[in-house]
């Protein structure tokens, strides 16, 4: 019972936290991809804004002295998702729009998301310095734990209250982008100019306000993935930069502009991550008792060792590109 | 403000006059940076900017040349530097003397057996397995032969580690190194290329930056070759050292003028050689073949061109370029440290130079290369004058100072960059010097 205890807390619920992180990235990344048709390497930086807004909103509230029973950090998180999608119709006024105008290729948007990347890099980085920050300074972290030892165990489940906010206001999220996407009038211009923008147009589509409320829902969704990986982690300038690339590999693991595959490729790779890097032994243990003397099992049997968890995304990736280029679910075609 | 005046009097239409006055205002901006900082600041500024604009050549072979996306330059740049390590580092006699080459040599078989495996399982067919239980075969090979190769790698590299340290190098000339880097460079881009190229431009931007960051990943934790973060240093030079020429008697801040410009005639010696060709190339029937390529790879292929072969010779071609300054970079700078390299201050930044230098004009990589890397260079100091001013400012009127001005101006530099290659691409989508395409008419 405890190693299925130790499973849940280790695989489990820090998969599932880390999965609604890329989920949320991976949904932005792909709706820009089927509405704009470029890969938009700046969303990374997107969500380091994002935390950062937030974390200077809940500092404001912590000064202020409000205090609530949910963490400070979610309270201020609608205000937070709102500035976001602002600066985020900003930066496609002030980088991508003039460019698209042009008729410029997908390619040098691809290179001017680049460019926004390093100027939200630098200013992220010089106006809060390089350094680490936490939410917690102010308040605890609270802690449920399940007892199991109705069950025969002697550990309890532990989550945090933060992780299970995550993992409720990810849901949420995805519930409303679903009717949003499905029910909506809007929502559905924007999937029928993600199939085909020509048509869309032709139809009496507004593209114009098609393109705006794409940035508007992927920067608010930005604003909470950072956040939460901020909660999860810890917030730094270039806290996002290296999940990037877990995000890129979920929505194309997802199949490109499709929504719901960025959702399934997202946990696809978070949990792919967690349980490379996790020891089986400590869950094989019992079978010690089994296994024949001098056949013990090693202390360690994790399937890659930590420090390459970053890889995994990649293999997942290079493998799909490889058998399947469009994705679980057909995407854009490569 | 009078050469500005003069500039508007030249027609800058014509690529030759362009590139003239431009590389005269580098020059000069060469000139004055020079009597800012010093003869051996500015020998140290002009072989990393040659440096790099060798790796940036590289990148426009790949980019300029043949359209092909390559966000991987800092694992090729790792690759060689890794390479020089091996080769001119200093040879450990403890490593030698130890078992550890027998145990490294039993990985070496553990990895030829496993290749020999996976390549039996992707030619079972011929065997008759076939479909679903080919892929599981190949699975299954895939899967016997990472936990054989683990079981003795793991072994050897802990035992290197804790007995000799790390492998070492056979202490031979860098020049070696450098062309062995340029060599295991092709070889993974080879591999790389095969993987990879057939894809569209966003796919294959992501897939090689992911293939870059496992080279980073790996060459930083296979600390039994590469020594990891505890970084192989100091790498010996070609030419004299600083040290070698103040065992001769001359004077400290005089021997670093010598070594650096000795180093720097050197490079650019190689510099030279490699730009004739790779300009010839350009100029001739292969570099035709590879622009009809490049902007119409349909057309090309129905011409009877072989498409992916040409595109995987350019991504070789580049890629060596890219180990080979990788390589310089290490030996000029005397240290391989894996946690040094990052995206921004390696891939992005060698495409800000081709990008705002011109595509496709080498002259124009050259002078984009040189320039880049002086403005990424002083912006911090000026950033850091701009700062303190501020600072003063700010404190006059009561504020208090800013803090940590040190490391915020260093990240002005990020910020710079990307500010020059949105302006770039808005303003200047083609680059300084674009690219001059001959037709007859």
């Amino acid at each position: 019972m405890d190693e299925l205890v130790f499973f849940i807390n280790r695989v489990l619920i820090s998969g599932t936290v880390l999965g609604s992180i890329y989920a949320l990235g991976a949904i932005g990344v792909t709706l820009i991809f089927g509405i704009l048709r470029f890969a938009h390497f700046a969303h990374g930086d997107m969500m380091t804004m994002g935390a950062f807004i937030a974390f200077l909103l809940a500092s404001v509230c912590t000064a202020l002295g409000i205090v609530t029973p949910i963490p400070s950090g979610f309270l201020v998180l609608p205000v937070a998702m709102a500035i976001t999608a602002v600066i985020a119709l900003g930066l496609d006024k002030g980088f991508y729009a003039p460019l698209r105008k042009r008729g410029a290729k997908p390619v040098t948007l691809l290179i001017a998301s680049i460019g926004v990347t390093l100027i939200l890099q630098g200013l992220l980085r010089l106006i809060f310095g390089s350094g680490t920050r936490s939410f917690y300074q102010s308040e605890p972290k609270e802690i449920f734990r399940i007892d199991m030892s109705a069950l025969g165990g002697s550990r309890p489940i532990t989550i945090t209250e933060p992780q299970v906010l995550m993992i409720v206001v990810t849901a949420l999220l995805v519930l409303g982008l679903h009717f949003f996407l499905t029910r909506s009038r809007l929502g559905k211009a924007m999937r029928a100019m993600a199939d085909n923008a020509d048509l869309a147009q032709v139809s009496g589509i507004n593209t114009a306000l098609v393109v705006r409320v794409t940035w508007i829902v992927a920067g608010a969704l930005a604003c909470v993935a950072g956040t939460m990986l901020a909660l999860d982690v810890a917030l730094m300038p270039d806290l996002a930069f290296n999940i990037i690339l877990p995000i890129f590999a979920a929505a194309i693991v997802g199949g490109l502009g499709h929504v719901y595959g960025a959702i399934v490729g997202g946990f696809l790779i978070a949990f792919a991550e967690t349980l490379s890097v996790f020891n089986w032994t400590s869950v094989l243990r019992p079978l010690n008792d089994l296994l024949p003397e001098g056949m013990a099992l090693p202390a360690n049997l994790a399937l890659v060792p930590t420090e390459y968890k970053l890889t995994v995304a990649f293999v997942i990736l290079v493998i799909t590109l490889l058998a399947r280029p469009t994705g679980i679910f057909k995407g854009a075609s490569s | 403000m009078s050469g500005e005046a003069q500039a508007k009097r030249i027609d800058l239409a014509n690529p030759t006059v362009r590139a003239i006055v431009l590389f005269s205002a580098m020059f000069v901006l060469i000139l004055a940076v020079g009597f800012v900082q010093g003869a051996a600041n500015s020998g140290l500024l002009l072989t990393q900017a040659l440096a790099y604009a060798l790796i940036a050549l590289g990148l426009n072979i790949q980019w300029g040349y043949g359209g092909l996306f390559n966000f991987a330059v800092m694992g090729f740049m790792m690759v060689g530097g890794a390479s020089v390590v091996f080769v001119s580092f200093p040879v450990n006699a403890l490593f030698w003397d130890s078992e550890g080459p027998v145990m490294l040599g039993r990985a070496l078989l553990a990895f030829l057996a496993g290749v020999l495996l996976v390549w039996g399982a992707r030619h079972s067919h011929r065997l008759g397995v076939r479909g679903g239980w080919k892929t599981a075969l190949l699975v299954l090979a895939w899967f016997i032969a990472y936990v054989v190769y683990r079981s003795q790698i793991d072994p050897a590299a802990a035992y290197i580690e804790s007995t000799a340290g790390f492998v070492g190098g056979l202490g031979l000339n860098p020049i070696l190194g450098w062309l062995f880097g340029g060599l295991v460079a092709a070889v993974i881009a080879y591999i790389v290329g095969r993987i990879s190229l057939g894809l569209r431009t966003d796919y294959l931007a992501i897939a090689t930056i992911g293939i870059s960051e496992i080279i980073r990943a790996l060459l930083k934790n296979m600390d039994w070759l590469t020594r990891g973060t505890m970084t192989a240093s100091p790498m010996p030079w070609p030419v004299n050292l600083p040290q070698d020429y103040q065992a001769q008697g001359i004077p400290i801040s005089e021997s670093f003028v010598y070594a650096r410009f000795g180093f720097f005639a050197l490079l650019l010696a190689i510099f030279i050689v490699v730009f004739f060709f790779v300009q010839r190339a350009y100029g001739g029937p292969w570099g035709r073949m590879m622009r009809a390529i490049r902007d119409n790879h349909i057309a090309a292929g129905s011409m009877g061109k072989n498409v992916t072969g040409r595109q995987l010779e350019l991504f070789v071609f580049g890629s060596v370029l890219i180990g080979m300054g990788g390589a310089i970079l290490v030996t000029f700078n005397q240290i391989f440290d894996p946690a040094g390299y990052q995206p921004i201050n390696h891939t992005f930044m060698i495409w800000v130079m081709v990008i705002v230098g011109g595509a496709g004009n080498n002259w124009g990589v050259l002078l984009g290369a040189v320039l880049i890397y002086i403005v990424w260079i002083i912006s911090d100091p000026l950033a850091q004058a701009i700062f303190l001013n501020l600072s003063s400012w700010s404190q006059s009127l009561g504020w208090g100072a800013i803090p940590e001005i040190d490391s915020r101006a260093l990240q002005m530099r990020v910020f710079v960059l990307g500010i020059i290659i949105t302006v770039a691409l808005r303003y200047a989508p083609r680059g300084l010097l674009p690219e001059v395409v001959k037709r007859e008419v």
